[in-house]
């Protein structure tokens, strides 16, 4: 299953960096943030629970940059 | 600027302007220091907190952390070193926020460029209500509903006119500002402006559906899929930070040690440290990392605004690569729509015959006797025409106004026993016999579209090594075509499947790197619009299978926007090596000189700084193309 989440981040390398830290949150399979639009295209595992893992997405992406938001 | 950047630039002015004050203040000593500390927090408070949740999370490489251990080890220096030189740890922080807050500028300001650029999103639909118009969300409307659109409004939903006739402009699709003239029964898509009439229009899609939806969806989900240079400068900044701080670490400590145990002379601990200092400035990689993302949104803005739209950054990429491309023929090259392109031989005046022949075939809906229709241009009486007769794979016999036509081709003069004159032209010939005497022929062929033969040599012109054109159509027309508009190679007489085929030959055949480009007009070649290297669909407007199998889609069915779309590919990915070859340049060549001590923190700040405004306004250039 694939969401587009919107985000707010100031500045591209920390874009890059969120997209990390998401694509290595458990249940994710792939991730990609696009800066210019300011969107998140997340691609959960089969069977998970994507509010669930997205609480942990935005955990592990405030942790590399402490200026982002997901809206969830 | 929204708040934020309101905010960021009052303390900017305010901690210039006390920097540049305190030059002018006499103080000495502690004082000295308390005093400098107030513009500094001024301007970098958030940092040094940002560095201290980055402690907090491990964050060594984090920019905030890197650029306070910077002036944190500078400002350390001055006291060490007792030179109550402040201002550079200051000026330091100063410019670094400046540039961050030119990138949001920037960044924000390009965003907003862009989605102007795409401004086609209907608002709203209008529904008439007992009598009365109402407004109401595209959204909301069914398929199959009545909806009025007014002059100066945008068509929001795809359908047909039911009643009203007006001039729209599709420019916001196209790129182009031709009109289209639309009336009763024809089809509209939504995203037009409509001019001048009032439409009633039957919505035939919802709005999800409509081509104005489509179209955004696609532009707004195509700088999702990155290029090779975006992966390849993510990559290269994962790397780069952490490679600078290792280097500024060993600046640090191995030259000093080496000096004291080996050569045995001063260590010169202070010297060192700052130029390791020095380094950190310089490591943070966002110039790069902007400036790259910011081309290619640019180059897909620009490139939709004109008509193009590419579905990702990726496929942009491929497209400047192009050495080669394909055509199909019909449709593409060609009009696909048959024409009368001659009347030869005639005995009596050309718009005679031609209604004779129309009225003739007025019974038939056949291709060939709806282009006579057209060309004779006026309305078919068909009280005129009687004793029809079509001699399947001949043609047709009538008595037109009393008088006896034969329209067909040369089977059904001999079947008739009259004598013609055969046509040394390519193309449909229609032998016309009228009472029993032969009166000339009619030539109907599919024309060439007015900027076919331009657009291939302009290909040539820009790189394209190669044009093939394929096509289904006999040998003979296809090597005329193909030789009227200056294409290489021409394969006729192929199935879809043969199409399929040729192209794969062809990539198979191609060099190392290049890219292999079709062009076809969506219509059943979809499988290889998906089998090319990038596949391109033109005069797509309105087709969805073709948006679907497309990996760039031409909005009207001019060739010369093929032309366009590889100019501004090219344009774009030119931008993308500039900036990536000039921030990593300058960026290479100041810690060199940072290293051996001739670049200070003054000049490394300028040109991190310097190096990122140049490549964002040089990413924006990529906006630009109506002129390519």
């Amino acid at each position: 299953m694939k969401k587009t989440y919107k985000i707010d981040v100031d500045c591209a390398n920390c874009a890059n960096k969120m997209e990390e830290a998401a694509k290595k949150t458990a249940g994710v399979k792939d991730a990609t943030v696009n800066f210019m639009t300011l969107k998140m295209n997340v691609e959960f595992e089969e069977g998970q629970e994507p509010k669930a893992v997205m609480q942990e997405v935005r955990k592990n992406c405030k942790k590399v940059e402490d200026d982002c938001e997901i809206f969830l | 600027m929204n708040k934020k950047q309101k905010k960021m630039l009052i303390r900017i002015i305010i901690a210039a302007v006390l920097m540049i004050a305190l030059n002018f203040v006499p103080v000495t000593g502690w004082l000295r220091f308390i005093l400098y500390l107030v513009p500094y927090l001024v301007i970098g408070y958030d940092i040094l907190i940002k560095a201290g949740k980055g402690i907090k999370n491990r964050q060594v490489f984090d920019e905030s952390f890197l650029m306070a251990v910077a002036t944190i080890g500078a400002i350390a220096l001055a006291i060490y070193e007792q030179s109550g030189d402040y201002t550079e740890a200051i000026a330091v922080m100063l410019f670094y926020q400046v540039g961050e807050w030119f990138q949001s500028y920037a960044v924000g300001k390009s965003r907003r460029n862009i989605s102007e650029l795409m401004d086609i999103r209907p608002d709203y639909a209008n529904i008439e209500k007992d009598g009365k118009l109402e407004k109401v969300d595209p959204d909301e409307v069914e398929i199959g509903s009545a909806i009025i659109v007014q002059p100066g409004e945008k068509v929001p939903i795809d359908g047909v006119v039911i009643s009203g006739s007006s001039t729209l402009n599709t420019s916001a699709l196209t790129g182009e500002s031709l009109p289209r003239d639309v009336k009763e029964g024809d089809e509209i898509i939504s995203g037009c402006i409509n001019m001048s009439g009032v439409l009633k229009i039957r919505t035939t899609k919802e709005f999800g559906e409509s081509t104005v939806s489509q179209i955004l969806d696609l532009v707004e989900n195509a700088s999702s899929r990155k290029s090779r240079s975006e992966d390849f400068i993510s990559k290269f900044a994962r790397v780069y930070t952490p490679a600078v701080c290792y280097a500024a670490l060993a600046l640090a400590v191995l030259p000093p040690l080496v000096r004291m145990f080996v050569m045995g002379t001063d260590a010169a601990w202070g010297n060192w440290i700052y130029r390791a200092l020095t380094f950190l400035v310089i490591s943070c990689p966002c110039a790069l990392v902007i400036s790259i993302p910011l081309s290619f949104f640019a180059g897909i803005g620009g490139a939709s605004n004109a008509g193009v739209l590419v579905k990702g950054s990726n496929y942009l990429e491929t497209l400047s690569k192009t050495k080669c491309v394909v055509f199909d023929k019909t449709g593409t090259l060609t009009q696909g729509v048959f024409e009368v392109n001659g009347i030869h031989h005639n005995a009596m005046e050309d718009a005679k015959l031609l209604e004779y022949a129309a009225l003739a075939e007025s019974a038939s809906s056949h291709p060939i006797s709806r282009s006579l229709q057209r060309a004779y241009g006026k309305e078919i009486d068909r009280s005129r025409v009687s004793d029809i007769e079509e001699i399947s794979g001949n043609g047709v016999t009538a008595k037109v106004d009393g008088v006896e036509v034969a329209a067909g081709n040369e089977k059904l003069m001999k079947r008739l026993g009259i004598k013609f004159i055969p046509c040394h032209h390519v193309g449909t010939i229609i032998h016309m016999a009228v009472n029993g005497a032969y009166a000339g022929h009619i030539l109907i062929s599919d024309i060439v579209k007015p900027h076919s033969k331009e657009a291939v040599s302009a290909l040539k012109a820009s790189g394209v090594r190669k044009t093939v054109m394929l096509t289904g159509d006999a040998k003979k027309v296809a090597d005329q075509v193909a030789g009227d508009l200056g294409i290489d190679e021409v394969y006729s007489e192929l199935l879809p499947a043969g199409k399929v085929e040729k192209v794969e030959e062809i990539i198979r055949n191609k060099r190392e790197g290049d890219v292999v480009a079709f062009v076809g007009d969506g219509i059943n070649d979809a499988p290889v619009l998906s089998r090319a290297d990038i596949g391109i669909a033109m005069g797509a407007m309105g087709s969805d299978a073709a948006i679907e199998a497309a990996d760039v889609v031409l909005m009207d069915d001019d060739p010369m926007k093929i032309v366009k779309a590889i100019r501004i590919s090219r344009k774009c990915l030119r931008i993308v090596y500039e900036n990536i070859v000039f921030a990593i340049g300058i960026k290479l060549i100041c810690l060199l000189l940072g290293a051996v001590g001739i670049a200070n923190m003054w000049l490394a700040i300028f040109a991190d700084v310097g190096v990122m405004i140049i490549a964002v306004l040089n990413a924006i250039r990529a906006l630009f193309v109506k002129k390519l």
